[in-house]
């Protein structure tokens, strides 16, 4: 058992996200950690083939995956909303180079939300990131990541698009905050 | 220390002669002008905003490269906006990339205010803090071609902090369209655009 499963819910997407960076070709894995990217990173960190980097802040990702792109490589960076916040200026990079795009941004401040303090940025993640002309996909079930996510990366690497999939509250489960 | 003597230019100049295989990223403003003063070229990637991602953007290129030199070339304003990468690069330690910081402490294109590294914030004992393998702080011309031979010989990440005079030299514009320079640089490496 996994400390970053819920019960219950269907809990595939969580490999999913990891098996579709992979089939994408993405080489580097770089992220601020959040529970909900928990299996993904794990299995970055795992694999010889993928350079799995952890930030102090998410905007550090973008610079790094613009550099990565530089070098022939592709790449992903997985965050929570609250990230996205911390990327705007930097995102200027992405529109100004097109440069391609992937991140993976799992929601708080969405749904049932324990932590007010998160609804602020958490209601204004997606308009954010498409004030700064990043695509964006939601999935709230668990069947609709792997679709979504390789529909961004396709749009991303082939097509130098800024793309983001949302992962909603819904599709995390609920934060413990009695244990 | 606040800032230093050491002109700029000599210094970048000096650093990007016979650069063989070498990637050059560069901080917005002045250290954008001061390599493309010594020489635009196809491997340059020069930033225009994003401001302290210079490092980053360098992290990166090394990780993606491992087999060529990469130069990250900034200045203390920059750097300090990306405080935090520095943290990011010791955990890596990409044997390939070396980081050369222009401090004159201060923000040199907004009016010459004094920055942090101007009122104590020494950059080079940071780098060693973060666990950098090899930092060095650089107040004399002699020691710049030692420092160009170990930026080429990717033996270890290192960062150097360059004691550079606080002026505003006639700027030397690189492109501005990001574009183009990227997709140059990328087919400079042989990797076609979209």
């Amino acid at each position: 058992m996994v400390s970053d499963t819920a019960e219950g819910a269907d809990q595939s997407w969580r490999q999913d996200v990891f098996d579709v960076l992979k089939a994408a070709g993405v080489k580097h894995v770089v992220y601020v950690p959040d529970a909900g990217h928990a299996t993904a990173i794990r299995l970055a960190e795992a694999d010889p083939e993928i350079k799995a980097v952890v930030l102090t802040t998410e905007e550090e990702g973008i610079g790094y995956l613009a550099g990565a792109w530089l070098g022939g490589e592709r790449g992903a960076l997985l965050m929570q909303s609250s990230g996205v916040g911390n990327c705007i200026n930097t995102l200027g990079l992405v529109a100004c180079a097109r440069f391609p795009f992937l991140a993976v941004v799992t929601m708080r401040g969405d749904w049932a939300e324990f932590n007010q303090w998160q609804n602020p940025m958490g209601q204004a993640t997606e308009a954010a990131l498409r004030l700064m002309g990043v695509m964006t996909w939601r999935a709230d079930e668990a069947k609709d990541v792997a679709p979504l996510l390789r529909g961004a990366a396709t749009m991303a690497f082939e097509g130098d698009g800024a793309c983001a999939l949302l992962l909603g509250q819904r599709l995390i489960g609920e934060k413990e905050w009695a244990k | 220390m606040i800032g230093g003597t050491l002109d700029r230019r000599a210094v970048v100049a000096d650093l990007l002669q016979d650069r063989g295989e070498l990637l050059v990223v560069t901080g917005l403003g002045s250290p954008s002008y001061d390599v493309m003063a010594a020489g635009d070229h196809d491997l340059n990637y020069y930033l225009w905003a994003a401001m302290g991602s210079a490092m980053t953007v360098g992290l990166g290129l090394a990780m993606a490269q491992p087999h060529r030199p990469v130069l990250v070339v900034t200045g203390d304003g920059e750097a300090l906006m990306g405080f935090g990468a520095l943290a990011t690069i010791a955990l890596r330690k990409p044997r390939n990339l070396s980081i050369v910081i222009l401090d004159n402490g201060h923000f040199g294109e907004t009016g010459m205010q004094p920055s942090h590294a101007g009122q104590g914030i020494e950059l080079s004992r940071v780098a060693e803090a973060c666990g950098f393998p090899v930092v060095d702080l650089v107040t004399e011309r002699q020691v710049v071609e030692p420092l160009r031979r170990r930026i080429q010989a990717r033996e270890s990440l290192n960062l150097a902090v360059v004691k550079i005079q606080a002026e505003n030299l006639p700027r030397a514009l690189p492109p501005r369209d990001g574009v183009y320079v990227k997709n140059r640089f990328r087919l400079a490496l042989g990797h076609k655009p979209a």
